[in-house]
């Protein structure tokens, strides 16, 4: 299967990148890892008139400890590039997601600046991005903004991101001491996406009582979203399997050949069960 | 507008000009005539067209030619020497770690990318390092125990 034509240029810098796409005025866009791109391209549901290549840009790539504790990765860090760092490893969550996004290929490829873009309702990234309540930095020739996570994903495949906006950073918070996270997800065995993937966020117990809770779940909405009804009823002092039933109140469940509305929504319960446990278990 | 890739594959330096649209695999294939590196689901999913590129093992029916500019790719045809088989050949013959053979490419291409990470990966760790090449025949086992056989066989050499 072979892409529809298109121009190519390679991006020498960013500034470069960010006229190039603007000049595209929309036909133009970017590609990194182009793991999600290419293969639109090919069944030709997508059809760039220009390809504006990023992926030399080294100034997008790479993790770094900003001066107020959070912790700054680059929009064209792949997955690999993630794996390896000693930074992220105490993100109980990516570890647990990272391994088993995609295949090594996928992850020698794939970006974190790409899946966000992307915003693919299935995608496991943008749930950890929710439940760290990140920031995602984007930029273009108008200058820089921090679009906050909470309002970034608006449907499928469809995001905050202007057409001639790129992702630089993702602002991930430094990580507290008393909180631990989990990453737990069903995932569709040809391809690796989730059925229903969940990310937890869980903490600052005081007494009997939970003082921080977060859940986010992907592959199950129209988009990823924060559970909040489960929050709630876990600072509210339920317990995690009473808290999971609320997993899906006021969204939309999705059904197709994978998994119909029914089992979706019943495996989201279960997971975010288990993702709050095995969030708790790593405060201990 | 064609575009000039130049790129060392196999270790021999390449200059060929490519419409931007051609993909990685079609390049090895078509414009070199490495055939070794097969297409099979042609849609990212099956691993059986895995190449290295910089070291990293890649899908390259997903990649464009223009993007491995100035790489440096390793295909099935790069990996015996004059002296012989690479360990990782040796060890899928001896174990029978094929059968029809189409996967087997991928496969050790795959297995490439994890012995430059380890060369003695768990038997956990080496399915999943071939998580995403798919074999139609041998049931994976001795494609596992192959790669297994292949790492003590590098570990050797290092020793030696
Ligand atoms: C076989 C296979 C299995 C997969 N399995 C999983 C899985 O289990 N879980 C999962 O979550 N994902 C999975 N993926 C998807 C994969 O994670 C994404 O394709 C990848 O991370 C996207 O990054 P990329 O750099 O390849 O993006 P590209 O394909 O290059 O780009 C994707 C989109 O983002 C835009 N874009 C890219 N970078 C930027 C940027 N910095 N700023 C703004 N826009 C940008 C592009 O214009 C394009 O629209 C799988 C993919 C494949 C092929
Ligand atoms: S042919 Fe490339 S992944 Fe199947
Ligand atoms: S040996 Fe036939 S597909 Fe693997």
């Amino acid at each position: 299967m072979i892409p529809a034509a298109f121009d190519y240029v390679r991006a020498t810098s960013l500034d470069d990148a960010l006229a190039r796409l603007a000049a595209g005025g929309g036909s133009a866009k970017a590609i990194a890892g182009g793991q999600s791109l290419l293969p639109l391209m090919k069944l030709r549901l997508a059809r760039p008139e220009t390809l504006v290549d990023i992926g030399r840009l080294a100034e997008l790539k790479g993790v770094r400890r900003l001066g107020d504790g959070r912790v700054s990765i680059g929009g064209l860090t792949t997955y690999d590039e993630m794996l390896r760092d000693m930074t992220l490893h105490r993100y109980g969550l990516l570890a647990d997601a990272l391994p088993n996004i995609g295949d090594v290929q996928v992850r020698n490829r794939g970006t974190i600046g790409g899946a966000t873009a992307h915003a693919d309702p299935a995608s496991d990234m943008p749930a950890i991005l929710l439940a760290l309540d990140a920031e995602v930095v984007v930029r273009s020739v108008r200058g820089e903004r921090a679009i906050p996570i909470a309002g970034f994903f608006q449907g499928a495949f469809a995001s905050a991101l202007e057409p001639d906006e790129l992702i630089t950073e993702l602002r991930l918070p430094g990580g507290r001491e008393d909180l631990g996270s989990a990453y737990r997800a069903i995932e569709q065995p040809a391809s690796g996406y989730s059925i229903a993937g969940v990310a937890a966020i869980i903490g600052a117990r005081s007494g009997d009582r939970w003082g921080f809770c977060s859940v986010a779940i992907t592959g199950v909405g129209e988009h990823p979203y924060r559970a909040t009804a489960v929050e709630s009823a876990i600072l509210g002092g339920a317990s995690f399997e009473a808290a999971a039933a609320h997993a899906c109140d006021g969204v939309t469940v999705a059904s197709d050949i994978h998994a119909d509305r029914e089992y979706r929504a019943h495996v989201a319960t279960v997971q975010v069960r288990r993702a709050l446990e095995a969030a708790a278990a790593r405060l201990a | 507008m064609a575009e000039h890739v130049s790129l060392v594959v196999n270790g021999v330096p390449r200059e060929v000009d490519v419409e931007p649209r051609r993909l990685l695999v079609q390049l090895l294939r078509e414009d070199l005539d490495l055939t070794g590196t097969h297409i099979a689901c042609d849609t990212s999913q099956c691993g059986a067209c895995t190449v290295t590129l910089d070291g990293k093992s890649v899908k390259s029916c997903t990649v464009l030619a223009v993007q491995a500019d100035g790489a440096n790719v390793t295909t099935i045809e790069g990996m015996a020497t004059a002296d012989g088989l690479h360990p990782l050949q040796a060890a899928f013959w001896e174990n029978h770690g094929l059968q029809c053979g189409f996967c087997t490419p991928g496969m050790i291409m795959s297995a490439a990318d994890l012995l430059a990470r380890t060369t003695d990966p768990t038997d956990d760790e080496i399915r999943h390092a071939i998580a995403g090449n798919f074999c139609r025949c041998t049931g994976y086992q001795n494609i596992v125990t192959a790669i297994r056989a292949a790492a003590t066989t590098v570990r050797a050499g290092a020793a030696g």
